[in-house]
């Protein structure tokens, strides 16, 4: 697929266009939150569908980017585009490190580490003053919106360029080389070994490029919300959502975590509208645990079991 | 003067207090054909565990092609030449047959192939081991027998110089024991030294051109297929005192 | 650093070690035994603590009780979880991953469901032991701390005894084991896993009773025990009632120390990392057989 640049190219532009048009700010709200959840699912699915290693801990890495960047943002008053790759580069080495740490665990271990790791992450915010601590921290909205009619929009261009690196990323993943590593790491782990793959070594590829992401993600947060605590930022409902929207789109592939944010995002976003917000919480936990029982593979596994029963179907006419 | 391929020197390995292997010594050469047989528990998967890599032993050592390689990890090994089949087949079930040989290809074989051939090397390993039909099927959906071909296959796309074959054939009719044996013979004739474990005797006979006998971690005999089966001391370990 | 104070917080740290003994028993037998990593099994302690406080605000039933009363009901809620998690997931041999991540939500729904139910107010219990303590000298044992110590490490007992005496106790210790040497024994794999989930949610019961006598609840304490009493099971090894009981009462001192020193929110650090560099380091734990 060697014209693929020119569809992310495509979207950029879309965008732009979206925000000269659409007058209604709203949409841009919603908008910056699918892409968040499309950005965290699609970082969490490179290690989770593709290698095969369950998160449990995306909170973590997403709220350490958040007061990574108020922090930074505090003390230096960087631009926005700065605190981004310094939140990506912060988390990117955490990934790393705790990955060494802990990815030579069997997968439920590696699991339960996650969790624990994003509890203490947790913890020493809840006691780092500078940020606000437990009880939060104010950003003010900067003024300067460049040429967009306001900063929602900005962020919401912001956060669609990371979507746009971040599944482009694992779609070159998953076609590489690499990819093909790490979906023998996750079938047979000790086959892959013996054939040759080096198994550390991807899965720490594969827990460095979660974290960069997860963090560039978190990075804006604090200008989106303007308030930051690290209850709201810690929160398991990042955690959930991005196991979620891989899992309904189906996580053996590069697109799944897209299909999945999309469907989730809205469905979520118009809840929020019309019904309540906490109401998201059940959904997705509902979904989550019907997923998972009836159809593991998701929406792109149902549509190929469909596909191969069809063709069998045929066959045997 | 044959080259030797393996050496392998007062492999030890212990489990806890339980001593699987005891200070066992092993030579191969290039291209030499070798049986590994003994009694259920004798500690010959866990000699191919340690000389792939899969574990590492606590004393002794391993020479490969003239280096050492006890401290390297599985997948070095598997880069320098040594490829191994599984007792229980382990395919990678969400890719096709095809898909499973190019892992080995891209990363075992890489230093070795050309990389713009890597579909086409994979077809031909299809070709030699009767799987050319089942390419774009998914290794998970496979009978018994074509999973123990996918197995060797897998091996050979490593293009290794030394493949041990862990129990290929347990379980197979007549005529499937023959279908691998064949491949297998097919093998060495292009230079790949073979370390063949199996229960099967008749196999062993036909195929060996030298057999080792472990037991209980020990070996016990080294030679032609005739001195070792004439061996008493093999005789009392295959048959109790 | 003085000396009164020391020993009580090594009093108190040993008197709740008691209680988190008997919240990770659970745990231990799902994941030492059944191979189930049951990670919602903190929500269920949750449960049982609204359950109680339920029965203790309209009958006026002591929670202790209540929660003896209720460990019928969870053993059948659990015999019915393990019957659910069988047909999904075990019979198809999938990973344990996808039960892992099926536990996840189900962890994150019951607590969802409590907190649209019951909302975010803490929920307390009354019994007229709560408030009192015991002195011994300048040691002191405040009794909702102690008489969960001595139901918990009860019951924790009861729990070793059953495992190690019974012939279906040391069925379900064999099960994960040997299912085939059980089988020709004459005993079920499916119904014997089956009663040890029940076993093991029924216990949720009691501490959760036991839970809401320490302390005000409130949906999300779940959490905080999530890390505690992985942090257990994983440092006393899985499948040992011994070492899970010891690595309770050794965490429940540590906490206490870095409670009373260095302040109380730096308390959930403890477990977590602790957990944390156990996995990293030595995941079989101290006294395991992984």
């Amino acid at each position: 697929m060697r014209k693929f640049w020119m569809v992310p190219v495509a979207v950029f532009v879309a965008g732009l266009l979206l925000t000269e048009t659409l007058d209604n700010e709203f949409y841009f709200f919603a908008g910056y939150v699918i892409l968040q959840g499309l950005i965290m699912g699609t970082a969490w699915n490179i290690l989770g569908g593709f290698t095969g290693y369950v998160n449990f801990g995306s909170a973590g890495f997403f709220a350490v980017g958040a007061y990574i960047s108020i922090a930074l943002n505090k003390a230096y008053a960087l631009p926005l585009p700065l605190l981004i790759l310094a939140s990506g580069l912060v988390c990117g080495v955490i990934g790393l490190g705790a990955g060494y740490l802990t990815l030579r665990l069997k997968g439920i271990y590696f699991a339960i580490s996650t969790l624990a790791m994003a509890i203490v992450f947790e913890t020493f915010i809840n006691n780092w003053e500078y940020v606000g601590g437990a009880s939060g921290a104010y950003i003010l909205t900067p003024a300067n919106s460049l040429f967009f009619s306001s900063y929602v929009e900005l962020l919401f261009m912001v956060m669609l360029i990371i979507a746009i690196a971040a599944v482009c990323f694992a779609r070159y993943l998953a076609v590489s080389r690499i990819g093909q590593g790490l979906t023998a790491i996750r079938d047979d782990e000790l086959a892959a070994e013996c054939m040759g793959v080096p198994t550390l070594r991807l899965k720490l590829i594969s827990a460095t490029a979660m974290g960069v992401f997860m963090g560039m993600a978190g990075a804006p947060y604090p200008f989106f919300v303007t308030f930051v605590d690290p209850l709201s930022a810690f929160s398991l409902f990042i955690a959930v959502n991005s196991i979620a929207m891989p899992l309904i789109g189906g996580t053996k592939v590069w697109y799944g975590p897209l299909i999945g944010a999309l469907i989730l995002g809205l469905t979520q976003e118009i809840t929020t509208v019309t019904i309540s917000s906490e109401l998201n919480l059940l959904i997705v936990g509902v979904v989550l645990i019907g997923f998972i029982t009836l159809a593991p593979a998701g929406i792109v596994g149902l549509v190929q079991d469909f596909n191969r029963k069809r063709l069998r179907a045929k066959a045997g006419d | 003067m044959a080259e030797q391929l393996l050496d392998v020197r007062n492999l030890t390995k212990r489990f806890g207090g339980f001593v699987a292997l005891n200070g066992v010594d092993l030579h191969l050469d290039k291209g030499e054909r070798l049986g590994l047989i003994g009694p259920n528990g004798s500690g010959k998967t866990t000699m191919i565990n340690c000389i792939s890599g899969a574990l590492f032993n606590d004393e002794g050592a391993i020479d490969f092609e003239g280096r050492d390689i006890t401290k390297l990890r599985a997948f070095e090994r598997a880069r320098l030449g040594i490829a191994r089949s599984f007792q229980i087949p382990k395919p990678f079930r969400s890719m096709t047959v095809i898909e499973n040989l190019y892992v080995p290809l891209e990363y075992a074989a890489w230093d070795r192939i050309d990389h713009s051939r890597v579909t086409e090397e994979a077809m031909e390993i299809l070709e030699r081991m009767g799987l050319v039909d089942l390419a774009h099927t998914n290794s998970g959906d496979l009978t018994q027998i074509d999973m123990r071909k996918l197995e060797l296959a897998r091996a050979l796309a490593a293009r290794p110089d030394l493949l041990i074959s862990d129990e290929a054939m347990a379980g197979l009719s007549n005529e499937e024991v023959d279908e691998i044996l064949g491949i297998l013979f097919t093998l060495n004739e292009d230079g790949v030294a073979v370390i063949m474990i199996e229960h099967i005797m008749r196999a062993v006979m036909r195929y060996s051109e030298r057999i080792v006998v472990l037991d209980a971690g020990r070996k016990i005999a080294d030679g032609s297929p005739d001195e070792v089966v004439s061996n008493p001391d093999v005789e009392r370990a295959y048959l109790g005192e | 650093m003085s000396g009164e104070l020391l020993i009580n917080a090594v009093v108190s740290g040993l008197l709740i070690g008691g209680f988190y003994a008997a919240v990770a028993l659970g745990l231990s037998i799902t994941f030492g035994y059944l191979e189930i990593v049951n990670i919602a099994h903190p929500t269920f302690v949750i449960f049982g603590s609204y359950v109680t406080y339920i029965i203790n605000l309209n009958f006026g039933l002591d929670p202790v009780i209540s929660g003896l009363v209720f460990a019928p009901v969870f053993f059948i809620l659990g015999m019915a979880l393990y019957r659910f998690y069988y047909t999904s997931f075990e019979k198809a041999g999938q990973e344990s991953l996808n039960g892992l991540a099926f536990f996840f939500g189900l962890m994150f729904t019951i607590e969802v469901l409590l907190i649209l139910v019951y909302g975010v107010d803490y929920r307390l219990v009354n019994a007229p032991y709560i408030g009192q303590t015991w002195h011994l000298g300048f040691v002191d044992f405040p009794l909702r701390l102690t008489v969960p110590f001595l139901i918990g490490t009860t019951m924790a007992l009861g729990v070793y005894f059953f495992l190690s005496k019974t012939f279906l106790g040391r069925a379900i210790k064999a099960v994960s084991q040997d299912r085939l040497a059980l089988q020709l024994m004459g005993a079920d794999p499916i119904k014997v896993k089956q009663y040890a989930l029940g076993i093991a949610i029924a216990t949720a019961s009691v501490a959760g009773a036991l839970l809401i006598i320490i302390g005000p609840v409130e949906p999300s304490v779940g959490r905080l025990y999530i890390g505690r009493v992985f942090a257990i099971v994983v440092l006393g090894g899985m499948g040992s009632i011994g070492g899970t009981l010891t690595a309770a009462l050794l965490i429940g001192v540590i906490e206490s120390f870095v409670a009373t020193f260095y302040g109380p929110s730096w308390a959930p650090a403890v477990s977590f990392g602790l957990l944390f560099v156990t996995l990293a380091l030595r995941p079989q734990g101290m006294f395991g057989r992984a």
